[in-house]
């Protein structure tokens, strides 16, 4: 089997793939927000509680989904805690350059670093929305959007 | 024809190796392994008799039609209109000038929406579809809906993927003014009994139109014979370019129908104050048409008729049971789509892994198969799943490909199982 595809789907992947974490809705989210990915029909919706000053309390998500996109959204969710809305956007920066090699090197904190597993989809172009949808939908639930799409 | 290369002729048996070696493509590698394309319901790959064709056209024949007065594009127009002569045979309707080119059936299911549907469907006025259509006949109709307040009604589908005979009959009433379905499911396979739909649409004096996208591949079929009123199809699914689709409708209703775009070549008459429209079938033809994808597309009904339709077909089923077969074997796989009447198209989950993880693992084994909706969300919804994995078949799919799907799902396992 080639390598790419173990680098894919390694196995931290594959354990927050078959037991995501923070895998349920939330009565008291303060900012929600559905992502779509039309090409594949993949839905998930992201539930954000901030506090007073604005950091996130919790953090969860629901959805159907590939293994790429239901561990990125289980990891995503476990990182957010206690991260202001500012610092929450610029991991997805940071996450976003990881996948696609697109815009800015953001340094990253050691927390963060634990989302490099996923850049394996940087070799698979058709992938790499499956790995960020959890972020962009994080992006508009934070900005009060409802709903987003990734094309 | 004046190409290099011939349409082959039927062999008996059917030498599906020899049938491979007309299709350049299939002899490519993909990551270095060779390429099992099992993904032909999305698009099917092309003969060198159509690539001959199309190529022949630039290279010695290529002009606009129906404006030249010169050899070359007098050439090429009799060429163009000489597959319609081509399709009209190859679905058994009456008239050439009932063939109607488009760019693919879906604009041909949205010029029969924007075309009879504005002329002379009203608001209250019914039209219905199925649980398993494509898109493509499900959208123009709620765009028409939005716009003029007709009624979208749809038949539903059994867990196997049948049409429940007695539930589309109940939706059926004078209110009905089409009926608009697949002959043949994208999704599931399913060959649909367009025969009594016919004639029980009919009964209601609604017209009826299909969606042979998949259906024209597989198995012969004769739009006389089965006294639909308009039959769609598209050229790339069978084995023509891309770019051209085909519109069959009845002359008397494409006649009294007004056209979908107005520009030139659709057009009797110019001036200012008024136009007047061509006749049948430029009417509906407007602008400069895909010329060497239509001229592409009789090659390719050329070369599916020198293997034969029922060939084919029988070819393909014993693929099926066979595909179908090895599939059942592999731990967790279930299919979707258990009709006992269908045809070419196996779509199944396993009960590990999603569709797109499978479709990506399997890639990189050389299997080419589509993951998804396959534009077809409210069927994905009906039998209770996101997204489904699909192998298709076409004339030149071999058991060979069948065995690289299988020992590829085992990589698949090997992650996730
Ligand atoms: C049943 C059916 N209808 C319509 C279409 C639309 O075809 P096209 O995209 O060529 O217009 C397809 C293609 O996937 C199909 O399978």
């Amino acid at each position: 089997m080639s390598d790419d595809l173990r680098e894919l789907y390694q196995e931290v992947i594959l354990d927050h793939g078959k037991n995501p974490r923070n895998f349920h809705a939330s009565d008291d989210a303060t900012n929600e927000a559905r992502g779509n990915n039309p090409l594949c029909g993949d839905q998930l919706v992201i539930y954000i509680k901030l506090d007073a000053d604005g950091k996130i309390a919790d953090a969860s998500f629901l959805g159907k989904g590939c293994a790429i996109s239901m561990a990125s959204a289980s990891m995503m969710t476990d990182l957010l805690k206690g991260r202001s809305a500012e610092e929450a956007q610029h991991m997805f920066e940071a996450f976003h350059h990881m996948c696609t090699g697109e815009g800015e090197n953001v340094e990253l904190d050691e927390d963060v670093e634990k989302l490099k597993v996923l850049s394996g989809v940087r070799e698979f172009p058709t992938r790499v929305k499956c790995a960020t949808l959890p972020w962009h939908t994080l992006v508009a639930a934070l900005k009060g959007e409802n709903e987003i799409s990734t094309e | 024809m004046t190409t290099s290369s011939t349409a082959r002729l039927v062999t008996d048996p059917y030498d599906v190796e020899a049938i491979r070696a007309d299709f350049p493509i299939l002899a490519r590698t993909m990551h270095d392994k060779p390429l099992a394309f099992l993904d032909s319901a999305a698009s099917a790959q092309k003969p060198r008799h159509v690539i001959d064709a199309v190529s022949d056209v630039y290279e010695r024949e290529y002009a606009n039609v129906h404006r030249g007065l010169y050899q070359i594009s007098e050439a090429v127009t009799e060429r163009y209109e000489g597959t319609r002569d081509i399709i009209r045979d190859f679905i058994g309707a009456a008239h050439s000038h009932e063939i109607i080119f488009t760019r693919n059936a879906t604009e041909s299911i949205n010029l029969i929406a924007h075309s009879f549907g504005r002329a002379f469907l009203k608001e209250g006025d019914e039209v219905v579809i199925t649980e398993l259509e494509h898109h493509a006949n499900i959208v123009p109709w709620q765009m028409l809906r939005d716009e003029k307040g007709i009624v979208l009604k749809v038949a539903p589908i059994t867990d196997e993927g049948e049409l429940i005979m007695s539930a589309f009959e109940e939706l059926l009433g004078p209110k009905t003014k089409l009926v608009a379905v697949s002959q043949m499911s994208n999704v599931l396979g399913t060959i649909l009994p367009i025969e009594d739909i016919i004639h029980r649409a009919h009964a209601v004096g609604a017209k009826v139109l299909i969606d042979g996208c998949q259906a024209i591949t597989h198995f012969p079929v004769d739009v006389q014979a089965l006294g639909c009123d308009f039959y769609v199809f598209s050229g790339h699914k069978l084995y023509g370019p891309s770019g051209i689709g085909v519109l069959y409708g009845r002359e008397e209703l494409l006649n009294a129908m007004p056209p979908f775009m107005g520009g030139g070549d659709m057009i009797s008459s110019v001036s200012f104050e008024k136009s007047t429209w061509a006749k049948l079938p430029h009417k509906f033809e407007a602008g400069t048409p895909a010329i060497a994808q239509a001229i592409g597309l009789g090659a390719a009904i050329e070369y599916v008729n020198g293997l034969g339709l029922a060939a084919i077909a029988a070819h393909e089923q014993d693929l099926l049971n066979y595909a179908t077969q090895q599939l059942l074997s592999v731990r967790g796989l279930r299919i979707i789509g258990t009709a006992p009447n269908k045809a070419s198209v196996i779509s199944f989950m396993l009960d590990y892994a999603h569709p797109h993880d499978i479709a990506t693992i399997i890639d990189r084994a050389g299997v080419a198969v589509r993951a998804g909706h396959h534009c077809a969300q409210p069927l994905m919804q009906r039998m209770d799943v996101p997204a489904t994995t699909r192998a298709s078949l076409g004339l030149y799919s071999n058991r060979a490909d069948i065995d690289a799907l299988v020992q590829a799902l085992g990589d698949v396992e090997e992650f996730f199982g």
